[in-house]
């Protein structure tokens, strides 16, 4: 479970997130959405410490994030990226299993079965020895997803995760998050793939200017919006 | 043309002396130069004065002094506080002198190298929770130095030439072997040219593998 309240964020000349309040239980997924600029990938980077708060606090199943543990918790909520910032020296395997032996200590066989049952989850077992630059971006993708998923993280955070991709490939990995969803895993996904949030979110914050406009479930925010501001956003994207 | 092709040898006779010492700084140079980078972006600022103070008294100041001063000025000046101090050989501070020198050159070089690396990837490292120490072991560091292996290509082949101050310095290596020919045959034209002559054809065929290594990096980037 994790749980933020009242998360601050300020660049020099910009109040990008204000005060925001969220929880996902274990299991549910979130989705926020919201238009471009609303502060959607730094609420999310505020909550592994990728981005320093200004204010605020972050609970990971109960004990407070700060910069004393902050490492150890972000195994427990590892990130996929919209540019996928796979290790572009390390094999697809390497890349999969680093964390997992260097960081949790695993043996390098037991961690590379683990990669490889990973690989198959994704549909990408037969990729296993290429190199990041050989692989297409949805593929890559799916690794990173993989990647994530070594670590047995109780959730993941998803910045944006099809954003950078050609249109074909979006699918590919959209499934492959579903499947992750059905099979509880926690996660919040930061997504402009209306369709996706619509049908796997649990709950969804609309943001707009720092701020949660509204939130809901899919059904709430997608079919009865309630504030104006939703519903013109929704009638530009849908 | 048969004085030239002994003014030639005479030199080479030097040349695995220079090489020697060319390798040891380069080794010196990247290791210490690494430090000297991370110092230099150390949030904290004892490093970072202390690097760059480091960085532009080498940088400004030429290298013969520098081995001068190290070889002969450093004894003179101990023995002057009554400390007996004498260098074994003076292969030691030319060795010294050419490692400190080239790690202020490769400093820059390594910070370069380092800070090109795509900050995702450090990102990356962190979502994974590994410490800015793992990151940098794992993944930065073999990361820029794929993309400096050139640079220390290209020091290396300064090193070779530059280490011919080492020649006013007690180190018999290419040029002295030539001066020391010269001194005994008055064959100074045939003596320099050979000299020269070994100079090129060592740094030559290596500029050529340095390009080429350039060429494969910028298609690999690609």
């Amino acid at each position: 479970m994790i749980e933020a309240k009242n998360i601050h964020k300020i660049f020099k000349d910009l109040h990008a997130v204000k005060g925001i309040d969220l929880t996902v239980e274990d299991g549910q997924v979130l989705c926020i959405i919201g238009p471009s600029g609303s502060g959607k990938s730094t609420l999310l980077r505020c909550l592994n410490g990728l981005e320093e708060k200004d204010e605020g606090e972050v609970f990971v199943d109960g004990v407070k994030a700060d910069e004393s543990n902050i490492t150890a918790l972000r195994q427990k909520m590892t990130m996929v990226f919209q540019n996928f910032n796979l290790f572009s020296h390390l094999s697809v395997l390497d890349n999969i299993t680093l964390s997992p032996i260097k960081v949790k200590g695993i043996e390098k066989e037991e961690a590379e079965a683990k990669a490889i049952e990973l690989l198959k989850l994704v549909g990408l077992e037969d990729k296993k020895d290429d190199f990041p630059r050989s692989l297409s971006g949805g593929q890559k993708q799916r690794i990173a997803i993989a990647r994530a998923l070594a670590m047995d993280p109780e959730i993941i955070l998803f910045d944006e995760p099809t954003s950078a991709l050609d249109p074909e490939m979006v699918g590919e990995v959209l499934d492959v998050m579903n499947n992750l969803a059905k099979e509880g895993m926690s996660m919040i996904v930061v997504t402009h793939e209306m369709g996706f949030a619509r049908e796997v979110a649990d709950k969804v914050i609309f943001m707009a200017e720092g701020m949660i406009v509204e939130e809901g479930t899919p059904d709430e925010i997608f079919n009865h919006p309630k504030m104006e501001r939703t519903k013109t956003f929704l009638e530009k994207v849908l | 043309m048969g004085v030239y092709v002994t003014g030639f040898l005479m030199a080479l006779k030097g040349l695995p002396m220079t090489l020697f010492v060319s390798l040891l700084a380069v080794a010196i140079g990247a290791s210490f130069g690494l430090l000297l980078a991370f110092m230099k972006m150390s949030k904290k600022v004892f490093p970072r004065v202390i690097s760059k103070a480091y960085i532009e008294i080498i940088r400004g100041t030429p290298m013969i002094v520098q081995a001068l001063i190290f070889a002969y000025g450093i004894p003179i000046l101990l023995q002057g506080l009554g400390v007996p101090f004498k260098w074994p050989v003076l292969l030691i501070p030319a060795i010294i002198v050419c490692g400190g020198n080239s790690a202020a050159y490769m400093a820059e070089v390594i910070r370069g190298g380092l800070q090109s690396v795509d900050p995702g990837q450090i990102e990356a490292c962190y979502s994974l929770g590994m410490t800015k120490r793992q990151a940098n072991r794992y993944v930065i560091l073999p990361q820029a130095f794929k993309i400096v292996t050139p640079s220390f290509g290209n020091e290396f082949i300064t090193l070779i030439k530059e280490t011919s101050v080492l020649a006013y310095c007690g180190v018999v290596e290419t040029l002295r072997s030539a001066q020391l020919w010269n001194a005994n045959t008055f064959e100074t034209f045939a003596a320099y040219i050979g000299a020269a002559l070994v100079y090129l054809a060592v740094t030559y065929p290596l500029s050529k593998v340095v390009a080429k290594m350039e060429k494969k990096m910028s298609e690999g980037a690609a």
